[in-house]
């Protein structure tokens, strides 16, 4: 821009002095003018910023890591830059993922997933990040639009989808499972997913593929009234899946049906959708980036070493009261999901080695804390007790809530498999009952 | 299944109930499971035929049975009004049920969501959920779109947002 302007200034003075007419001139000195003007204009307009080779923690202006790399001068997390290595899928572009999207690319993710099949709309506009200039776009390419301006670090992927249908599904699944970003890590392609969306249908199917996958996933909502959301992290095999248990919503604490309006199908403020967003990018940095308070029952090994906070595992939220209702879940034996069920019984195998592991590293702490007694004498016999159960977590089973804490969809009933007439039936052909159909249908 | 009404309750006691719990992904035990919810449509749709009830059609628009098609109907004050009907088979099918789609009426009410997904949350997700896999497609028409249908399009037609193919007709001759 600036060169082509120059050039056209060059080329009005070329003219300006090859013109006989002098009357001309006058007119030519205003075009001058305002190519200079335009100059002008175009050394203000936005530039993008260059990528960046390296993070630095050099603390000037002009770098856009050194607030987050402070964080390793401070003793909370001991190697931020290894945040470049991970890959994080967001499902659902809307009022939570698309923040969350924003808040990863600010800090430096290496590589986002973007999975969302809508288009933004003005009715959006109550919500954080989408702007009314995108009004149409779809949401993936207007998060992209906006992501790669704020940090061009970031490895974007978006791919407009439905999740839910059986095509959809499979790009889903092969987007996983590609591992073209980080080739010699364990594991899928991405190392979590977000689920964001806004419905049961969509989040089942994020289920069914991370237990497939064996992929750790954490869970995002927002209820339909905007006034209570939560999160919830799952471990295929090792927590509940979104399958083993009908999902639990918050209880309000206030009467339902002051708070449902006729015919308004869903709510939503940009105040629950942030509250729920951070909490959802707080719990990812925890977990991807090792920091945060160390629980002795929830450790992984692999080539990522997950120390979580015991509420980490189902955290509510319900603003109306400033409540955060916590809980674990086991995964159900007798969950309805295949895959599940296989993660399952790969993890209780794989409890000896997690045992010895366990066993190790306390024997390692034991043997490097000197026992030394903190007092001399002891006249009174005085000692500490731990007031933490001693028989381990205080999981729950899956039926038994936590206050404040409802399910959203009952259970399915008992169902006997074993009828004796059912399977007999098989005998039938599918394209003839497709054309008694169409007979039906046509009649 | 308390506050439905004793007609609806007939109805579904006489629709066949499904057997396998397979979705579209599930290869052989899918083709079982097509074979059921054909089984449970036609018995379904004879039953409407021979009570004077017919309200919809429905077929498959693909050989692999996930995409449906069809119309479905609603007679309100002596007028039918005519809808089209989609829906896609989840990957998650029959834990989570078909999105009935009616695709003319989006934008027009509030009791759906985006692309002409009515809204089944309260009415009918509790009752899927509670009876699966024994529910199918004859289950969601019955238990999903009948009352929706009942209690929208003469919301619909009272407030002016829908009209009849005759009134649109004949108010675009005047």
């Amino acid at each position: 821009m600036e060169v082509e302007l120059k050039q056209l200034n060059a080329d009005l003075q070329f003219l300006s002095q090859s013109l006989p007419d002098p009357s001309h001139h006058a007119l030519l000195c205003k075009i001058q003018l305002r190519v200079e003007e335009l100059g002008k204009l175009a050394a203000a307009a936005p530039v993008r910023r260059s990528k960046v080779e390296d993070m630095s923690a050099e603390v000037v202006d002009s770098n856009p890591y050194s607030r987050l790399m402070a964080l390793q001068r401070m003793g909370i997390v001991e190697n931020y830059e290894r945040i470049r290595d991970f890959s994080v899928a967001i499902v659902g572009i809307g009022g939570v993922g698309s923040v969350a999207a924003e808040m990863l690319t600010r800090c430096g993710i290496g590589r986002l997933l973007l999975y969302d099949y809508d288009k933004v709309e003005l009715a959006n506009m109550n919500r954080l990040f989408f702007r009314p200039d995108q009004v149409g776009l779809t949401k993936t390419d207007a998060a992209v639009q906006t992501l790669s301006d704020i940090n061009p670090d970031v490895v974007l992927e978006s791919y407009t989808l439905n999740i839910t249908t059986v095509t959809g599904f499979e790009t889903f699944m092969s987007s996983l499972t590609k591992k073209s970003f980080c080739p010699n890590k364990e594991g899928s392609g991405v190392d979590l997913v977000l689920s964001c969306v806004d419905n049961y249908e969509a989040r089942m199917a994020v289920n069914q593929a991370c237990n497939e996958l064996s992929q750790t996933w954490m869970e995002s909502g927002v209820s339909e009234d905007a006034v209570s959301g939560h999160i919830q992290l799952l471990i295929p095999g090792e927590t509940a899946c979104f399958a083993c248990a009908p999902p639990l919503v918050v209880a309000s604490g206030v009467d339902e049906r002051t708070l449902k309006r006729e015919g308004v199908c869903a709510a939503s403020l940009p105040t629950t959708m942030g509250v729920v967003a951070g909490l959802l990018v707080q719990n990812t940095l925890k977990l991807l980036l090792g920091f945060g308070q160390v629980s002795p029952y929830l450790v992984r090994d692999g080539d990522v070493f997950f120390i979580l906070l015991p509420e980490l595992l189902q955290m509510g939220y319900n603003s109306l009261k400033d409540f955060f209702p916590t809980m674990q879940m086991k995964p159900n034996p007798q969950c309805s999901n295949v895959a599940c069920l296989k993660r399952q019984e790969e993890y209780m195998l794989a409890k000896p080695a997690r045992d010895a592991a366990a066993k190790a590293k306390m024997e390692a702490e034991v043997l490097s804390t000197e026992e030394v007694p903190l007092h001399d004498d002891n006249e009174w016999n005085i000692s500490v007790v731990d007031d933490v159960e001693l028989d381990g977590p205080d999981t729950r089973s899956s039926d038994v809530l936590p206050e404040g804490l409802t399910h959203e969809l009952p259970s399915a009933d008992e169902f006997h498999e074993a009828t004796p007439d059912a399977p007999v039936a098989d005998n039938d052909d599918l394209e003839d009952l497709r054309r008694q159909l169409e007979a039906i249908n046509s009649a | 299944m308390e506050g439905w009404d004793p007609n609806t309750k007939s109805t579904l006691t006489q629709i066949p109930l499904l057997a396998t719990k397979a979705g579209p992904r599930d290869g052989a035990a899918w083709t079982q499971r097509l074979k059921e919810e054909y089984k449970a449509l036609i018995a379904y749709t004879q039953m409407n035929k021979s009570n004077d009830n017919d309200w919809f059609r429905i077929s498959a628009a693909n050989p692999e049975g996930t995409r449906w098609t069809g119309k479905c109907w609603y007679v309100y004050n002596l007028l039918k009004y005519e809808f089209d009907l989609q829906f896609d088979i989840p990957v998650t099918y029959p834990s989570t049920a078909p999105e009935l789609e009616l695709p003319q009426l989006d934008g027009k009410t509030q009791k759906m969501y985006r692309g002409g997904k009515i809204c089944l949350t309260v009415h009918f997700k509790p009752l899927w959920a509670k009876n699966c896999p024994r529910f199918g497609i004859a289950h969601a028409l019955c238990l999903g779109l009948a009352p929706w249908l009942a209690a929208e399009v003469p919301i619909l037609v009272d407030s002016g947002m829908i009209k009849h193919k005759d009134d649109a007709t004949t108010s675009t001759e005047s």
